[in-house]
């Protein structure tokens, strides 16, 4: 059977010029063009470092599932999430129609294989919704980020221009992709009617089923024309679509996909100096850290390319939030402008290798896309990977950056003297070790000082603040006082006890920290417990994560939590009925380590506590500063973390803040203090707040 | 035979330092008996010397027009060109003291003792005095061989003014011995002023001042609170200018500003010796710390043991329901 | 430029308290951690930058035993060429007139353009520079907080002055100077830094080495000596107000009064 209308693999035109020629032309020239785009875009990956991405592929896999194919973290923003799934599905279901189309140009009968009778009669009608779908979700997306655009899509002028125009030039391109692939469907619908002949089925009100009926009543020349025009229109728009995606933000269309399929695994853990160096080979490295672009390994440039500039992350990130000079989007988008001027796509064009990231860090070149005081600002709270919806790192990134800068001895001086006083005396202060468990004298708990001859079940590992501030040191004996009362053999390592590192290593020290941890290691066995307890987040996630052979770690909500179910605790109920609790969730206990339930459920546990929420809870916390050396720095800011959390709990209308971290508690506290809230506002500590609602035998 | 004791008198636009009054009392430790010469070195200094002639029996005057910003340098060719074998000299430890007395101890042949703050007693040539270590926190006794002569550093502040001014003594010009005065190797350019801040510390009533006590920029809102309850102005230790949390301007003490408030509210500042020595006249010294050590408690009037930060905003919500 | 810095060992006394042994004859060392003098940190910085700039080499040298070296090896991975150890029983109780005359015969040896000490350490008189330079014969200037350098025969210098004030020298060169904290921002040294420069040779020269006659430095040489340590009377102090903190405030108020203090 003849169909109504030449098909474009048998047309002439000029009755002599098979238009065959430009079917298989525009494919040839597309396909070259993106290939040899994608040879250029994949030469820095080559000279990059390292990364050890291709083990446990089931878990990888489920992850492509669920966070790319599921889109998971996309609603986490309704309106942009639920655009980008609506257009995301229709790419997918079209991208078999895109595909046949382009080979119907050469053989008009072509059908992508299993996609004949029944099965290609649902998927074109599927096709015709999802193509519908996809022209109104342009139309709606291309209007919201024209006229209703949202905050976090501004750029401010420091970090470049907004790029609106790319986004609109793009949606503009899968428009005309929809309106031409269905006029070509529709025109030939319509001569197939006109003629009297079998046409296939148009589903109901799709674009193609409008554009069929406004196409009906057209001479059959009118729709020739139509026809061949709209089948060329779309197969250049999509070969042109398919080259420019590697140029800017929509390179991630190609990248998201192996970007989640490379994820990192081990949330919380940093990765190591170089992959495939081991800890004792460190010493021979002849450089550390990230200090030039070919520095990052070729992972970490995938997340550059796959960037997509929705603002997400610095959305989400404090340090954004208080005026500091980091956006983490930034780091994406600025590395990518580097990484795309140093490795041009012209043929023959100069590639520069070695391009410095961080401008003034090393000699004789004060280039750099990044100043030193955006690599220090980061907190490390991890709300920007919590966020990413393809799922790009940022903190191994700032933590290669800091061991870069480290190594050449470009730290700030407000971190110089925490640091050697670290290496000399293993607390930031360079307090004496001998007054590391100075807290447990006048204790009206016994605390044993383990060491080869006194032993115990399990350790509370104290970490320096708790071990030395005077108001932290509060919570210590808390915990002193609710272990005891729980029946548990405990003990500390006293002078033994360096810091845990935790925020050394991520500070980008990474030999001070390998030191600490050796020493921390080797005290640990000569305790000999069976395991370990902490009330330090961060002391936990250095014990969990950075730290290897040690016996089971948990935090004290965890211990807590099992001494409440098992009965050997027991709770008075809240006195002050005046009382509304929120419970802040640490950085290093949520979202680095998934505990957001254990914590609520020991609060819960005390009767007639009243407990509400803030907006900004569990892996949304807001960091309310950062822990560790991150107390010692001076960052530019307008305000601090901590009064922004401070305002956040008052809105949700508490007066509690209770938290499970020392380093929050400080940072709570002097918020507090510094936005006049005294007296009307209170921080507590879980342990503590267990400590004062303990019923006593 | 006694040895012949100098006072080296430092000296700023036509007035002399006020540790030319002090000096006289250290030479006493040394030696009731000694006759003091004070030593003026400068350019169109009558005045001055004139002025110490009230406290000092006798004056060395070394005048010329090349020594208006006399250096280390010059001024030590020049003592050792005028001042005779074995003789001590007391130069105050300023700025200017520690450029000069170490290289000129050693060109008199002599002992040098830097930043005495006390002097004990002088057995036979041995003297003994006071110093203090590792930032005021420990004192040490020394003992020092001046036999052979003595450049002997003293603290400003640390001896009492002799403010009788009952000496009536003469002035002699010894410029003719002073020798070549002509800066050679090392020669004065200019002196650069601080830059001027919007408010000058050194002409408050009023200062609230601040230190390493408020932990963090931010926090500094609650000192210019209670500085506007108060209507005083904001001065600081030199933590917070090194911090660069408010300008140089507003530092207080011996490498910032001298300041003579009636009332001075020390927050947070631990009252180190630099600090202190910024502090003239005999202000109302009012100091809260939340450590009950700081040597500020023992210098202040009145003293409270507390945290700033939860301190001084309850003081300005007070000030301010006057 | 070659350039020398003169450093020194010190007791790191940030944050603990310094106690006196019970004889009063030293401070308690027995928990003290020691480190590099911050003031000769700076220095040393200072060299470092002047010789990345110019050119030329940077060598530090301390006066002390095998302990000591561990603060060149500290500078030496900061970026210092050389370190050279000046150590002998004969030095011990040195005065800082020994000191310097120490370090004069060593410094004789070489050839250097830059003399650089720290201004003044804890437990030091901040003599030793002034003191060398007089003994050479170079000019001299302390509490220098700038430097630029001019050509290879003289700097421009500015020095720490009353008021916050800077007075700017020139002096020629070779020269000695002091130098004050604050004039550069000293690099970090970590761990990796210090085993880098672990097995780099560092001399060692004693008294012979240097030509010194024994009995002209060390404790015989000596004519200021430390006899003891002790605690200050430090008087009555201030009238401490206790009482809740209204009442505290109250009484602060009503003394402010009646000082001037609020009108």
């Amino acid at each position: 059977m003849e169909p109504a209308l030449i098909s474009p693999a048998k047309m002439l035109l000029f009755g002599f010029i098979p238009t065959a020629i430009f079917s298989l032309l525009i494919p040839m020239i597309g396909v070259g063009l993106f290939a040899y785009i994608m040879a250029k875009r994949i030469i820095p990956l080559i000279l990059a470092s390292p990364d050890f991405r291709f083990d446990r592929i089931c878990t990888r896999t489920i992850n492509v599932l669920k966070l790319w194919l599921g889109q998971y973290r996309q609603p986490r923003y309704m309106v942009g999430g639920l655009i980008h799934i609506l257009i995301f599905a229709g790419f997918i279901v079209l991208s078999i129609r895109s595909n046949q189309l382009v080979i119907v140009g050469l053989s008009e009968d072509f059908v992508v294989p299993g996609m004949g009778g029944i099965v290609g009669h649902i998927y074109n009608i599927l096709k015709d919704y999802a193509a519908t779908i996809v022209l109104i979700t342009c139309i709606i997306a291309a209007v919201r980020r024209g006229l209703f655009s949202p905050e976090r899509y501004k750029v401010p002028a420091r970090y470049g221009k907004a790029h609106t125009g790319e986004a609109i030039f793009v949606l503009g391109m899968i428009s005309v992709l929809m309106i031409s692939e269905s006029l070509f469907e529709a025109s030939s619908v319509a001569a197939s009617i006109q003629a009297g002949l079998h046409a296939e089925y148009l589903a109901p009100l799709s674009l193609a089923w409008f554009l069929k009926m406004m196409l009906l009543s057209s001479s059959k020349g009118t729709l020739q024309v139509v026809h061949i025009l709209s089948y060329y229109v779309h197969d250049v728009t999509f070969f042109s679509f398919l080259c420019f995606l590697p140029m800017g933000k929509h390179f991630h269309v190609i990248t998201s996909l192996f970007n989640v399929f490379f994820m990192k695994l081990d949330k919380g853990t940093i990765k190591p100096v170089k992959w495939g160096v081991t800890d004792e080979q460190l010493d021979d490295l002849e450089s550390f850290g990230v200090k030039k672009f070919e520095d990052f390994t070729w992972k970490h440039m995938l997340d550059f390319y796959s960037c997509a500039d929705c603002g997400r992350c610095s959305d989400q990130c404090p340090a954004n939030a208080v005026g500091r000079p980091l956006s983490p989007r930034f780091i994406s988008i600025k590395a990518r402008e580097l990484c795309f001027e140093s490795y041009p796509l012209e043929k023959g064009a100069k590639i520069s290798k070695g391009m410095p990231l961080i401008a003034g860090l090393l000699e004789d070149d004060d280039k750099g896309i990044y100043t030193e005081d955006e690599i220090w600002s980061c907190t490390t709270c991890g709300a920007c990977e919590q966020e990413c919806p393809i799922m790009i790192e940022y903190i191994d990134k700032i933590v290669d950056m800091r061991r870069g800068m480290v190594d050449e001895g470009a730290v700030p001086q407000s971190l110089q003297k925490p640091l050697k006083a670290l290496e000399k005396r293993g607390n930031p202060w360079g307090k004496m070790e001998k007054k590391r468990a100075e807290w447990t004298k006048d204790l009206d708990v016994p605390v044993k000082i383990l060491d080869k001859k006194t032993t115990a079940d399990t350790l509370y590992f104290l970490d320096s603040i708790t071990s030395y501030d005077d108001r932290i040191q509060d919570i210590a004996k808390a915990t002193a006082r609710v272990l005891t009362a729980a029946g548990i053999d405990f003990g500390i390592l006293g002078k033994a006890e360096k810091d845990s590192g935790h925020e050394v290593r991520r500070f980008g020290e990474e030999m001070l920290f390998q030191d600490l941890k050796a020493k921390n290691t080797g005290a640990i066995e000569k305790a000999g417990v069976s395991n370990i307890v902490t009330t330090d987040p961060h002391a936990y996630n250095a014990l969990k994560k950075d730290y290897d052979n040690l016996p089971p770690v948990e935090h004290i909500s965890e211990v807590i939590a099992k001494a409440v179910t098992s009965g050997k605790i027991r709770l008075k109920p809240v006195e002050n009925k005046e009382l509304v609790f929120t419970y802040h969730d640490p950085c290093y206990l949520g979202r680095h380590n998934d505990m957001y339930d254990i914590p609520r459920d020991v609060l819960d546990a005390i009767p007639g506590l009243n407990r509400v929420d803030m907006t900004k809870s569990r892996d949304r916390s807001f960091c309310c500063g950062g822990g560790g050396l991150m107390l010692f720095y001076e960052p530019e800011e307008e305000m601090r973390m901590g009064q922004l959390r401070v305002e956040m709990a008052e809105e949700a209308g508490a007066n509690v803040i209770v938290t499970a971290c020392p380093f929050c508690m400080v940072n709570l506290e002097d918020a507090i203090k510094t936005s006049g809230l005294e007296g009307k506002m209170e921080a507590i500590d879980l342990v503590e707040l267990i400590d004062n609602h303990l019923i006593m035998e | 035979m006694a040895q012949q004791i100098f006072a080296y008198i430092g000296h700023n636009n036509g007035q002399a330092e006020d540790s030319a009054l002090e000096l006289i009392n250290a030479a006493a430790k040394i030696d009731s008996t000694a006759a003091v010469t004070a030593i003026v070195v400068g350019s169109g200094i009558d005045a001055v010397c004139d002025a110490v002639a009230k406290t000092y029996k006798e004056v060395w005057k070394i005048d010329a027009a090349a020594l208006s910003n006399p250096n280390a340098e010059v001024t030590r060719k020049i003592l050792v060109n005028v001042l005779p074998a074995d003789c001590i000299i007391l130069i105050p430890h300023d700025t200017f003291g520690m450029d000069l007395s170490p290289g000129l101890s050693v060109k008199l042949d002599s002992t040098f003792v830097a930043d005495v703050v006390d002097i004990e007693g002088n057995e036979g040539g041995n003297l003994k005095l006071s110093r203090q270590e590792y930032s005021g926190m420990v004192s040490a006794h020394m003992e020092c061989d001046i036999s052979q002569g003595a450049a002997i550093n003293i603290r400003p502040g640390s001896f009492a003014p002799d403010e009788s001014q009952s000496a009536g003594g003469t002035v002699t010009d010894k410029s003719g011995d002073a020798g070549d005065i002509a800066e050679s190797t090392r020669r004065f350019l200019e002196v650069l002023e601080a830059e001027a801040g919007d408010v000058d510390i050194t002409k408050s009533d009023v200062l609230v001042s601040v230190g390493r006590g408020i932990e963090d920029e931010d926090n500094l809102e609650i000192i210019h609170d209670l500085a506007k309850a108060m209507k005083a102005d904001v001065s600081c230790s030199r933590p917070i200018v090194d911090a660069k949390w408010l300008e140089k301007s507003r530092q207080v003490g011996t490498s910032g500003q001298t300041v003579k408030p009636n009332v001075y509210m020390a927050m947070g500042i631990s009252g180190s010796f630099q600090h202190m020595g910024g502090i003239k006249g005999s202000p109302y010294i009012v100091a809260v710390n939340k450590n009950s050590k700081a040597p500020i408690f023992q210098l202040a009037d009145v003293g409270v043991e507390a945290d700033i930060l939860e301190f001084v905003p309850e003081l300005t919500e007070k000030v301010e329901e006057l | 430029m070659e350039i020398l810095v003169c450093v020194k060992r010190v007791p790191d006394t940030s944050e603990n308290e310094i106690e006196i042994n019970s004889d009063g004859s030293d401070i308690e060392r027995d928990d003290l951690v020691y480190s590099v003098n911050e003031w000769d940190n700076y220095a040393v910085e200072e060299a470092i930058q002047i010789r990345d700039n110019v050119g030329g080499s940077v060598t530090v040298v301390t006066v002390g035993d095998e302990e000591d070296e561990e603060v060149l090896r500290r500078e030496m991975a900061m970026g210092a060429d050389n370190g050279i150890l000046i150590s002998d029983d004969a030095f011990e109780g040195s005065d800082g007139k020994g000191i310097a005359s120490i370090l004069k015969a060593e410094i004789e040896k070489g050839k250097y353009d830059l003399i650089m000490t720290g201004a003044q350490a804890d437990a030091g008189a901040g003599q030793v520079g002034g003191m060398l330079a007089a003994m050479m014969d170079l000019p001299y200037a302390s509490l220098v907080n700038s430097i630029d350098i001019i050509d290879d025969k003289k700097i421009k210098a500015g020095r720490e002055v009353e008021g916050g004030n800077q007075e700017m020298n020139e002096i020629d060169l070779p020269c000695v100077l002091s130098i004050q904290t604050g004039i550069n921002e000293p690099r970090y040294v970590g761990i990796r830094g210090i085993r880098k420069v672990a097995s780099v040779e560092i001399p060692v020269h004693g008294a012979s080495d240097l030509g010194i006659d024994a009995s002209s430095v060390g404790e015989n040489g000596a004519k200021v000596k430390r006899l003891d340590y002790y605690l200050p009377d430090l008087g009555e102090g201030a009238e401490m107000l206790e009482g809740s903190t209204d009442e505290i405030v109250e009484k602060m108020i009503e003394l402010l009064k009646s000082k001037g203090g609020i009108k």
